[in-house]
């Protein structure tokens, strides 16, 4: 059975991948220098979630692959995070 | 071998490959063998801990130290609770019926990873194995409950540690077989069968895999959160160095609330197989059942907090968590309509697998309507670490998940084994399990309202009464327990040959000889129409 | 009825493809309870947070970032190679991933002898006095790098093992399931050490 995958990455796309990746990293960095308060936390999380993205979908195929995995991918993260906010439910009430 | 209809064929029982004997079992990849391995496994750590039940009870017969003191009566309260949560119920159902049935089911031949599967077997058993030490080894028995909620388990002198690795390391086993189920289920259903096509039982077992492998995580990282606490003081969960206990309730209990519907969905998916062959009609409402799964699964997954109710969580949370618990009943309430509504002008036969299932149906709903009283904030205090919480869980997990397993063998074991047990016998057995187990159980939701403490060794003279009801309960119901070990153990020996569809059942099984040969299918069947088709002829299929 | 005791010969991709996914997804469970504890203490002491990540070394936390994130990207060129069928490629950039992975451990190692070297690890006298989120914020450090850790090294396992099979030819254009599966394993890997990233070196 041949194993050819149709859809097959170049090089190119995947430096300018990491280029991205390296530039939204310096960009943590430096973000973490101003002080914003609680939107450092914020903003910093938000660009981590980029990376992943960016990951994600490029690196990890995600773009190729059928509906029901992607839909799989994005269902896990938001169980993860009602997870979270329900367990916070407890913490910001007390 | 010969079946019951002359044919000459090389059943699964009897294949010899690479390997021969024992050896041929224990290195057997087959997806009925695996099955039939967790089986054994299983049915003698059930009976194991049975026994172990049998001494608590006989201790509570009378108030005082009876037959053992407290330190070993908490010791049995664990490994009992360890046992049948971690090796029985959690992995029953889906790792003995479904390893079995779900690929004969959608017309496979195998799972989709079958050396993962024996894998996932032998991390079973290690797990096992090392629960069993655990009672042997280092300082003593663990006697924190199944639960191991800290401080305790992280004070406790016992072996802690051992139990939690244990703990692990079956969870492991069942996030593989999790996986294993679930690539099934999507690439291997046999041409035609859409998802919509599929029976009943493999969508219950596709719910239960997704739990699988979206909560057991959570317990593992906590079992090695408890380990790190002990060995190296992390904090995470002790106060002195800032930590927060309920916070150890929270991670528990975010894996250990779904994991009940890890028990119960694939006992639920059992005995909607049940129903409609023994009613001679097709299911009711196939596509609520089908959808009320997944359902279930998904807000089972919020509700963990019902546990907590008394722990000083905030109200805001145990509003949401009692309000999300309320909803979770809707979907198996929706269920039980559709069985019923099933069996409604139907041609009833009342064999052995239809009286546990219809058992199940009464039992269940026990538990299910002791739930609500718990998952109500007021009513919960009064009832929150009392008998009542014991009594509903048996009621659910053993009254439920238990019934649906006996419903489960006496349905398919014709099918596995090729011979026929004794029908009035069992019946017998059944009568006099369903007494004893409704005269064990009833009395603790009784004296559990009235304020009797569970893993409690003593207590008042005023639930003497109840003990001792519950005390000759127990003893029926075991009794009856074995009379069902016996008449199947020697249906095995001396039993009559039995057909390929004793109950004129229509889903895939029942179109391949008792016992299956080993890849199941000479021909891959194509699917036309969705499944529980009993036609206007007396055709199968 | 044959003899013999197989299962068909159809070998899936997809199916090999799809149980890898699902595995990542208890994975990254598995380190969510971790993160959940961490939100948790995080929003309890944040001033402590603040001050016990200030200790971290930034610079080699970066380093570690941009290592992980360059090895995400061999890895996953590599398997581009293999489907162009350039054997050769394909294990040089194997290998560039494995080293990158080795510099990693390698600034881990530095780290936590540092670390240890100050008396700062869980149980120890310096950090039970220390104020008690700083504790708290130690716990999860090394809790969560040292999983972490661990998983960097079965990585570079299945990576050695993917190394020696394309020497061998036994990966190739037409059979590289192992090869793309160990790479789904790597970004897991990097996944979660993006998150880890800020949340343990970027806090002040």
């Amino acid at each position: 059975m041949k194993n050819h995958d149709t859809h097959s990455t170049g090089y190119l796309t995947y430096a300018i991948v990491l280029i991205v990746l390296l530039f939204l990293t310096t960009l943590s960095v430096f973000i973490t220098g101003i002080h914003l308060g609680a939107f450092t936390v914020a903003l910093a999380l938000l660009i981590a979630s980029v990376k992943v993205a960016t990951v994600l979908t490029y690196f990890m195929h995600l773009r190729s692959e059928n509906l029901f995995l992607k839909l799989a991918v994005a269902g896990v993260f938001v169980l993860f995070a009602l997870v979270i906010i329900i367990t916070f439910f407890d913490y910001l009430f007390r | 071998m010969t079946n019951q209809e002359g044919d000459h064929y090389i059943s699964y029982l009897d294949q010899q490959g690479k390997y021969r004997g024992l050896l041929s079992w224990l290195l057997s990849t087959d997806h009925k063998r695996i099955g039939l391995m967790y089986f054994y496994v299983i049915a003698t750590f059930f009976f194991i801990a049975v026994s172990l039940g049998l001494l608590m009870r006989t201790e509570l017969i009378a108030p005082g130290e009876t037959i053992m003191s407290p330190q070993t009566y908490n010791g049995l309260f664990t490994v009992h609770g360890i046992i049948m949560i971690f090796i029985i119920v959690i992995p029953g159902l889906s790792v003995v019926f479904g390893n079995f049935f779900l690929p004969i089911l959608i017309g496979a031949k195998d799972v989709a990873f079958p050396r993962l599967n024996l894998f996932s077997f032998y991390l079973f058993l290690l797990g096992a194995i090392m629960a069993v030490l655990s009672q042997f080894l280092g300082d003593g028995p663990p006697d924190t409950g199944w639960s191991f909620y800290v401080p305790y388990s992280v004070e406790s002198s016992t072996n802690v540690i051992f139990a939690l690795t244990a703990a692990f390391i079956l969870g492991f086993s069942s996030i593989l077989t999790g996986i294993n189920f679930i690539v099934t289920i999507h690439r291997m259903r046999a041409p035609g069968m859409t998802f919509m096509r599929m029976p009943l039982f493999p969508w219950s077992i596709y719910a239960t895999a997704w739990i699988q492998v979206l909560a057991t995580p959570i317990i593992g990282i906590t079992l090695l959160m408890v380990i790190a606490e002990r060995l190296f003081g992390i904090g995470f969960f002790d106060p002195a160095l800032g930590g927060d206990p309920i916070l150890f309730q929270h991670l528990f209990w975010i894996y250990s609330h779904p994991a009940v519907y890890i028990m119960i969905l694939p006992a639920m998916g059992v005995v909607t197989e049940i129903f409609p062959t023994f009613s001679q009609k097709p299911v009711f409402g196939y596509t609520a059942i089908a959808i009320s799964s997944l359902t279930i699964a998904f807000i089972g997954y919020f509700v963990w907090g019902h546990h907590m109710f008394t722990s000083g969580t905030s109200y805001f949370s145990r509003l949401f968590f009692s309000l999300l618990t309320f909803l979770v009943a809707v979907p198996s309430a929706i269920k039980v309509f559709n069985w019923v509504a099933t069996m409604y002008g139907g041609s009833i036969d009342l064999k052995p697998p239809l009286l546990y299932a219809v058992g199940f149906i009464f039992l269940f709903m026990i538990g299910g309507l002791t739930g609500l009283i718990q998952g109500a904030l007021a009513t919960n205090i009064q009832v929150h670490d009392t008998a009542f919480v014991v009594a509903h869980f048996h009621y659910i997990i053993f009254g439920g998940m238990g019934f649906a397993a006996f419903a489960g063998i006496h349905y398919w074991y014709p099918k596995m084994f090729g011979k026929m047990y004794n029908i009035r016998f069992a019946n017998i057995a059944w009568v006099v399990i369903f007494t004893g187990f409704n005269l064990f159980y009833f009395p603790q939701l009784v004296i559990g309202m009235q304020g009797m403490p569970r893993r409690y060794f003593d207590y008042l003279p005023q639930f003497k009464t109840g003990q001792v009801i519950s005390t000759i309960g127990s003893y029926i119901l075991v009794t009856g327990l074995l009379m069902m070990l016996i008449n199947l153990l020697a249906t095995r020996k001396k039993g009559k040959t039995a057909p390929a569809n004793p109950w004129k059942g229509v889903t895939l099984e029942w179109q391949i000889p008792s016992p299956p040969p080993l890849e199941n299918f000479d021909v891959i069947p194509e699917i036309k129409r969705r499944p529980y088709f009993f036609g206007e002829s007396k055709n199968d299929k | 009825m044959s003899d013999h005791a197989v299962h068909s010969e159809h070998y899936d991709r997809e199916a090999g493809k799809l149980g890898m996914w699902i595995f990542l997804f208890t994975e990254l469970f598995l380190f969510g309870g971790l993160f959940l504890v961490y939100a948790v203490f995080r929003a309890t002491y944040s001033a402590d947070f603040h001050e016990a990540a200030s200790e971290l070394n930034t610079f080699i936390g970066t380093l570690n970032t941009v290592f992980l994130l360059t090895s995400s990207m061999t890895v996953a060129m590599s398997i581009t190679a293999i489907q162009k069928n350039n054997r050769i490629l394909a294990f040089m950039l194997i290998l560039i991933t494995l080293l990158l992975a080795g510099l990693f451990m390698v600034d881990k190692y530095i780290e936590w002898s540092h670390e240890f070297a100050y008396k700062v690890y869980p149980g120890s006298e310096v950090l039970k006095n220390m104020p008690r989120g700083e504790l708290l914020f130690f716990g999860l450090y090394f809790m969560m790098t040292g999983l972490h850790a661990l998983h960097v090294f079965i990585g570079m396992i299945l990576l050695t093992i993917n190394l020696v099979k394309v020497k061998k030819g036994i990966i190739h254009r037409d059979n590289y399931l192992l090869l793309e599966n160990s790479g789904l394993y790597w970004h897991l890997v990097d996944l979660i050490w993006i998150f880890l990233f800020p949340l343990l070196y970027l806090v002040s």
